[in-house]
């Protein structure tokens, strides 16, 4: 099993993440992570889903997730291929904010993007183990919430879905 | 501006459609309104069921390698279609089914009759979409057509809200010739054109495996004359099946669980395997860790994601099979390998001794599936269309039936769905009125869509329904004697007087219980002019053979 990076472009149609998803639903894969968002292309929107799978498996995961009429183009990954980061918040009592959490802030470089009456909220980016590592830290802190996204991915291999499209006869 | 209702049928028409088979319902009204204007550009044959519509639908698209048109209401109307989404997403059958749906407004309010078909059929059907609003109904059938015909063919299904057949729109048919997010067609590269010829100019024992690529392809005369050429022994799937005159010299049988004994046995013999337009499933390959490993595969595929999913190929060769063969025709050497194709001889002895034999000409009391198709053989025409159910019945008739042309056989290969033959038929029937459409069917099967003899009352279809019945669901009866100690859980069937429900629709009908009146029945069916019921009482504990079973390897293949 190898921890992969799929990067999906698609048109930006209601159903698509479904028509994704039910590829992994039906051999029994488990999406760790998945985020989607617009893509820099007009109308085209990047999914990026994480997932641990033999090498096998994931050829044949794109492949099908290439099949899907909707589908412009998918990529997969592995982790030494992609740069990528994942965003954390963390929510906690204004009361524990004391010298040594403003310690750990520091040490994290994490930023306090809200403060309120009852409560601060962290922000930390960086990779799953950084962001965990600071949620232990902060358990001690009597942390009321915390909430992390999937990855989001740029490949180090150079491809264009733009020229991809533009090649496309049509 | 017309109404959304209109826009649907226009639209239809546009798109050359002659017949299209459904159900009405509250949430298609508008559309059957619609199809009252314009019944003589387009014929719809009413089915007593949607799962009817559906098989019908895919029968007429098997036949006619047109686009099969089916028509159902929302709610049970379009869930009702799902089986024949599944069925024709795994054959690889286009379609275009049409759903209403409730008002849009109503969407996610538990209405009456609402079910999201759209989810539903997501993972069974090649694209789907929900059309709102009037306008955008002729893009979406437009778009739904080239993609449900295009590439590897497959079904599409476009769900149409209430308000949308009822409001009005522009119409302006624009067909849909690409999609930009689509790529159904791959160009055949030179380089392994070159290198499957340089494999197959070596190769010692090459083998032939085509399936129904060939026949989406129309690359039936491409794979005849690569054959001619080269002289290599061809073995058909079930769904190949007709794609290759069984005349052909080099034709040596068929593969898979109930196939020939000798293409089964032998495809752990080549040295290099050439497949055509197939996908390698498990009741072709059997065990896939013991299949063809000595050999060295060349597969000629269209769709990607077939390539390497079962079997790893040193030579992928992607794209169109008609273009590849065509290519590939040019690069290879007049050939031929008597040696091998003998092999192929001396094992269908074996066969013909230890099974066909008994199949076609029995001599013990009851009467067996084969000998029926024996005499169906003798009477039927060339081009005569074979459409079966599913089970032993399906297995012989496709053993025994002699395919010379190809669109000839009609059956529910993938998803292995009973139920499928009788709706199916009257649909091949629909796509041409002058061929002999022969539905062999057993007696399991026919009893889940049988209501479907209505609708060949209704209209004329003159279907030959061969009913084989044994009073079992014979193929898991077989099982159950083989690998469950012959413990029947619930395969043996009381049985209606079939003959009598066959008169109350009106449908001629004959029985035969005994071998002296089969071959005079059979004749007689064929020579009728409308539609025919024979029911054939057989052998109520026949076993079909050879056989693979299940986890075996393809050398594993027993003759008894």
């Amino acid at each position: 099993m190898n921890r992969y990076t799929i990067l999906i472009y698609t048109e930006n149609f209601i159903g698509i993440l479904n028509r994704i998803t039910i590829i992994f639903t039906r051999r029994g894969i488990n999406i760790d992570a998945l985020t989607a968002s617009e893509s820099r292309l007009d109308g085209i929107h990047k999914i990026t889903i994480e997932c641990a799978v033999t090498e096998e498996q994931i050829i044949q995961l794109v492949k099908q997730i290439e099949k899907i009429t909707d589908v412009i183009k998918a990529y997969y990954f592995m982790d030494t291929e992609v740069v990528y980061q994942e965003i954390a918040l963390y929510k906690l009592p204004i009361d524990s904010l004391d010298a040594s959490l403003e310690k750990v802030i520091r040490q994290y470089n994490a930023h306090i993007i809200a403060a309120e009456k009852e409560f601060v909220v962290i922000e930390f980016t960086g990779h799953k183990e950084d962001t965990q590592a600071l949620l232990e830290t902060l358990k001690p802190y009597n942390l009321l919430e915390f909430s992390r996204s999937g990855r989001v991915a740029i490949a180090k291999p150079r491809f264009s879905v733009s020229e991809y499209l533009n090649n496309q006869t049509l | 501006m017309i109404r959304g209702a209109d826009i649907v049928v226009r639209s239809l028409i546009a798109e050359s459609v002659q017949h299209i088979f459904g159900y009405p319902g509250g949430a298609i009204m508008p559309v059957y309104d619609a199809l009252y204007d314009y019944h003589d550009q387009i014929k719809h044959v009413l089915t007593r069921h949607e799962q009817g519509a559906i098989h019908a639908a895919q029968g007429y698209a098997r036949v006619s390698g047109k686009v099969g048109v089916a028509l159902a209401t929302s709610g049970p109307g379009a869930t009702n279609l799902i089986t024949g989404l599944a069925d024709a997403m795994i054959d690889s059958t286009p379609l275009v089914c049409i759903t209403g749906q409730v008002a849009a407004h109503l969407l996610g309010s538990d209405a009456f009759q609402e079910t999201d078909v759209v989810g539903i059929s997501m993972p069974v059907t090649k694209w789907n979409i929900q059309v709102r609003r009037a306008e955008e109904i002729a893009p979406a059938i437009a778009k739904g057509f080239h993609i449900a015909r295009s590439g590897r063919p497959g079904p599409v299904l476009i769900d149409i809200t209430k308000n949308a057949q009822i409001e009005a729109g522009l119409f302006n048919y624009v067909p849909c010739l690409s999609i930009r997010s689509y790529r159904p067609h791959f160009p055949v590269d030179p380089n392994a054109i070159a290198q499957a010829a340089a494999l197959i100019n070596q190769a010692q024992r090459p083998y032939v495996l085509f399936g129904q690529g060939v026949i989406i392809g129309k690359a039936e005369l491409e794979l005849k004359a690569f054959l001619d050429k080269t002289g290599i022994p061809a073995a058909s799937t079930l769904l190949g099946s007709g794609a290759l005159s069984e005349d052909h010299p080099a034709y040596v049988g068929k593969l898979g669980m109930h196939g020939n004994y000798a293409p089964n046995l032998l495809t752990n013999q080549c040295d290099i395997l050439i497949a055509i337009g197939m996908r390698f499933d498990d009741r072709v390959t059997g065990d896939l860790n013991r299949y063809a490993k000595q050999a060295k595969v060349v597969h000629l595929e269209l769709d990607p994601a077939e390539i390497n999913k079962n079997v790893k190929c040193e030579v992928p060769v992607l794209g169109d099979c008609r273009e590849s063969l065509s290519l590939l025709i040019d690069a290879v050497q007049d050939n031929n390998h008597p040696e091998w194709l003998g092999r192929f001889r001396e094992l269908e002895l074996l066969e013909q001794e230890s099974v066909i034999n008994h199949d076609l000409a029995p001599t013990k009391t009851g009467l067996t599936m084969g000998e029926v198709i024996r005499y169906i053989n003798q009477y039927k025409a060339d081009d005569a269309i074979l459409v079966t159910d599913v089970g032993q019945h399906q297995m012989i008739a496709w053993r025994y039936f002699n395919y010379k042309k190809s669109k000839t056989q009609v059956t529910s290969g993938g998803l292995g769905t009973m139920g499928f033959a009788l709706p199916a038929a009257l649909g091949a029937q629909m796509a041409d009125y002058s061929k002999q459409v022969i539905c062999v069917v057993g007696d399991g099967g026919i009893q889940m869509t049988i209501q479907e003899l209505g609708t060949i009352m209704q209209t004329k279809a003159p279907v030959k329904v061969v009913l084989l019945n044994n009073n079992f669901l014979g193929m898991v009866r077989q099982w159950q004697q083989m690998f469950f100690d012959r413990r029947y859980s619930f395969t043996e069937l009381d049985n209606p007087d079939f003959i009598k429900l066959a008169d109350a629709y009106g449908i001629k009908a004959v029985k035969v219980e005994e071998r002296g009146d089969l071959s005079e029945a059979v004749a007689e069916m064929l020579l009728h002019k409308g539609p025919f019921f024979l029911e054939v009482v057989v052998e109520k504990e026949d076993n079909v053979f050879p056989m693979i079973a299940t986890g075996c390897s393809v050398e594993e293949v027993r003759l008894s």
